[in-house]
């Protein structure tokens, strides 16, 4: 075990500030002092995603992953929340495709109590049928919501196009028919066969040293193995798709649509993703929502938001335009957001617009390393996608090297609007002229 | 230690709140004034909203066009909120760019231009928000709520206000109510963060002292008179979950039955965050009505809070139902612990852990400047300042014999609404 780096307060985390250390299981821990508040927050992941799930149990990793805290072998769910709730702390699993996320927060003073308790929810956890039950229960009623939020259906459904064929097609949480075919045994057997140390990253921000995380952390995860845990796999990449989709969803009774279009995008990895990720600001986010905001919202008064996203993954990503407008209107914003897309891959953004989104993401670095949470996420962040420890001394200097031509490069290789994939969901929309 | 926050007051009215703090090189400014959905004639639903909506449409010296970009290219974030009894704005900003914040707000309090073209385009969106709104069943139920909850009191209306008052509103209503409203004597700038207090002091003064200010005039709201008898909304719609919502009459923030019934939120359904950023915190799975009505399997989730207001407004339970289940079923396993907090006192020890959960979630809201900022501005749009940092002292001293006589006076059913979504069918999506 080596603890790379000292920590210093009260500068922009980096290699100075951010200890690093690699516990003997292979369990990467990542500690940024701050002594400030009283309070630390933590978050991580480990390698046991929704990709491993059986596609006829889809949901599995979700199902298993909310088992964790239903009770272990030495607390019961009620202990276990007694513990939590009595000094206001907060601890919880979800899963994506590739990992297991976790996240907590509370007092300093009670750290070494939520490490242990999020060791025994990832080694222990006994998965009591009845709590499984009531988890299932949950999800189903979950699904119902679902199926009645335009916005999520929508995003749903774009995904299943936009990525057939690949995990990222699928929702994590599976559909009703998958939830009810995972049987109670399934979910110890999905926790033994992929949760373990190798892959596990664990991130610490708050009033604790470096020194003593890694011992909290040691004595709680350090003897951790688990000799039947896969490698995480290598997902193929995502198939284009070679015309384009226009679905609808319909939704009786509700008085306004949702929309969702767009295409592939850059992974993070990409070297295009920092021009795209300065383009996509411009392009949708910029002051109120960017040049789709501006003429969709602000000149036409079309919606109440309009805005795009770039989603940038491990092995892909998507380029989204979403918005939610009334029936009769659905076609105009389509045409309006098409327009933006032609101009955006036909002429390079304006030097004043570059400079703004560079100078709006070099400024907005210190409001997001704000809170505790904000700083544990982004260091986890960092090691998640493996991009320096230095990461963010360097960010400036990275913003400022994207030109108006890369990005005008970037967007003509990225956002291919005769393959788009264009979702609506809600009420009929109501053809007009 | 926290540091004092220095409170002044200029000529015109001004109040000013600044908290100086060195842990990030950040500052966060609002400006908070006295007009929300309380301060609302009939008819005029939701204008304070849209007042706050055009107040991002330009003045002559920042064009709509330049303002959200001026804020956009320091990095900085801002937003605003109407509610009901106040309306607010905030920049958090990198701290070397606070003149931008204080030239903004100092600019906009006065000199909003009411562009006929604009109010119209706003009529759109903020119908369109409206109509996003109806897509959610909790959202109609709510609204049903709290429409039967008060027959006359402006709480009744939504914030947002209705399509016939949305409608009808003209420009010039719009610009009445700004001008009547958006005056030095109905503000509070509050900022802290990263800077000098002198020098912080001296910037706003510099801004401000010269601003003409009219008197506010006082709008006068009548007491809601007392529930007599239990009260049901019922809301029908697509779908197929049952949602439940109950609403009592609460206390206002001011009365110090506000902090016992802080400590029965905090037993009942888990405790409320009152923090606006950086808030979160724990969840409420010990809690007696999740206890009750969750581990039992009638319902799927349970939730409750309250909201530090002017007037006495409600208390909330909110619970979905499993599909299974019937109204009267959870109705009664939510009453039976009622009966409980009225006729058994709680323990010493549940209210210092109710004590403990406040002051875990005020150390988190702590780390964020623009909370502790946000905190500065809003307890004074209720009480004072010092309502914020006596809050759990005050928790701490709440006996059981207070919340006993808190659960027998104010959570009885003739003080209360029931209301319920009933769903009308799956309507599930098909594509």
């Amino acid at each position: 075990m080596t603890v790379v780096n000292k920590v210093t307060r009260h500068s922009l985390p980096g290699p100075e500030d951010i200890s690093r250390t690699v516990l003997p299981n292979g369990i990467v821990l990542l500690v940024r002092s701050n002594q400030i508040s009283p309070s630390v927050s933590f978050s991580g992941y480990l390698q046991a995603g929704s990709f491993y799930d059986p596609r006829e149990k889809l949901g599995l990793s979700t199902f298993t992953a909310a088992g964790l805290m239903r009770g272990t072998a030495l607390r019961s769910f009620q202990q276990i929340y007694d513990d939590l709730e009595t000094v206001g702390a907060s601890l919880g699993f979800s899963s994506s495709t590739h990992t297991v996320g976790f996240g907590g927060r509370s007092l300093a003073e009670d750290l070494p109590m939520m490490l242990k308790l999020l060791a025994e929810c990832l080694q222990q956890p006994v998965f009591p049928p009845e709590q499984v039950e009531k988890l299932r229960a949950q999800a189903l009623t979950s699904f119902a919501i679902r199926a009645q939020d335009t916005a999520d259906m929508a995003s749903l459904t774009f995904d299943e196009i936009l990525f057939a064929g690949h995990p990222y097609a699928l929702p994590e949480d599976g559909y009703k028919e998958t939830v009810l075919a995972i049987q109670a045994a399934d979910l110890p057997a999905f926790h033994q066969q992929h949760y373990g140390p190798h892959g596990m990253v664990l991130s610490i921000a708050g009033a604790v040293t470096p020194e003593e995380a890694i011992d909290q952390v040691g004595e709680s995860l350090g003897a951790w193995t688990n000799p039947q845990q896969p490698l995480a796999p290598e997902l193929s990449p995502v198939e284009s798709l070679t015309q384009p989709v226009r679905r609808h969803i319909f939704i009786p009774g509700k008085s306004q649509i949702d929309l969702v279009l767009g295409g592939l995008g850059p992974k993070r990895k990409d070297p295009d993703f920092q021009a795209a990720s300065i383009g996509n600001h411009i392009l949708g986010q910029f002051g109120m929502m960017g040049r789709i905001g501006d003429i969709v919202r602000e000149k036409s008064g079309l919606a109440y938001s309009a805005s795009t996203s770039l989603n940038a993954w491990i092995s892909a990503g998507s380029w989204e335009f979403s918005a939610g407008v009334s029936p009769e209107n659905v076609g105009k914003v389509i045409d309006l957001i098409l327009a933006e897309v032609d101009r955006f891959t036909t002429e390079p953004v304006s030097q004043e617009e570059l400079q703004d989104t560079k100078s709006a993401y070099i400024g907005n670095l210190p409001l997001g390393l704000e809170s505790n949470a904000g700083v544990s996420r982004s260091i986890l962040n960092i090691e998640r996608f493996q991009l320096g420890l230095d990461y963010l001394l360097n960010y400036a200097a990275s913003i400022e090297k994207i030109t108006a031509e890369s990005i005008l490069e970037t967007a003509q290789r990225h956002l291919n609007p005769a393959i788009f994939v264009t979702i609506t969901a809600g009420p009929q929309p109501i053809e007009v002229g | 230690m926290d540091p004092e926050p220095c409170q002044t007051r200029l000529s015109n009215g001004l109040t000013i709140h600044l908290k100086e703090l060195h842990t990030a090189p950040i500052i966060s400014h609002w400006v908070w004034y006295r007009v929300g959905s309380r301060y609302e004639a009939p008819g005029f639903s939701g204008i304070s909203h849209w007042v706050e909506h055009m107040q991002f449409k330009g003045t002559p010296k920042f064009p709509t066009s330049q303002l959200d970009k001026a804020i956009s290219r320091t990095g900085g974030s801002w937003n605003a909120f109407t509610h009901l009894d106040w309306t607010t704005y905030y920049e958090t900003l990198p701290a070397d760019q606070s003149a931008l914040a204080l030239d903004l707000e100092c600019d906009r309090m006065h000199n909003s231009l009411f562009d006929p073209v604009e109010v119209e385009a706003e009529r759109t969106v903020i119908l369109s928000e409206l109509d996003g709104n109806q897509n959610e069943p909790r959202h109609r139920l709510g609204e049903a709520v709290r429409k039967a909850a008060f027959d006359s009191h402006p709480y009744r209306n939504e914030v947002i206000g209705t399509k016939e008052d949305l409608q009808r509103i003209t420009r010039d209503d719009l610009y009445r109510h700004y001008q009547r409203h958006y005056q030095p004597g109905n503000a509070i700038i509050a900022i802290a963060g990263d800077f000098d207090t002198q020098e912080m002091l001296d910037q706003v003064t510099q801004r401000y002292q010269n601003l003409p200010g009219s008197p506010v005039e006082p709008v006068e709201v009548s007491p809601e008179p007392p529930m007599t008898a239990e009260r049901r909304a019922e809301v029908t719609g697509p779908g197929s979950t049952t949602y439940l919502q109950i609403a009592y009459r609460a206390p206002a923030a001011r009365e110090s039955d506000f902090f016992t019934f802080g400590v029965l939120d905090s037993l009942l359904s888990g405790p409320t965050s009152l923090n606006m950023f950086g808030g979160g915190g724990t969840t409420n799975k010990t809690s007696r009505l999740y206890k009750t009505l969750v581990e039992t399997e009638l319902v799927v989730s349970v939730r409750g809070g309250m909201q530090a207001t002017i007037d006495p407004y409600t208390y909330e339970i909110a619970c979905t139902l499993r599909p299974e289940r019937t109204l009267e079923q959870v109705l009664q396993a939510l009453d039976d612990q009622i009966k409980r907090l009225q006729d058994e006192l709680v323990s010493v020890d549940e209210i210092h852990r109710a004590a403990k959960q406040a002051r875990a979630l005020f150390a988190y809201g702590n780390e964020n400047i623009t909370n502790q900022a946000f905190w500065l501005g809003y307890a004074e749009m209720f009480a004072t300042y010092d309502w914020f940092t006596g809050y759990v002292d005050r928790l701490t001293q709440v006996t059981p014999a207070e919340v006993q006589r808190i659960a027998q006076v104010y959570l009885q059913p003739q003080h209360r609404v029931v209301g319920v979504y009933l769903p009308e069918g799956p309507g599930e999506g098909t594509p």
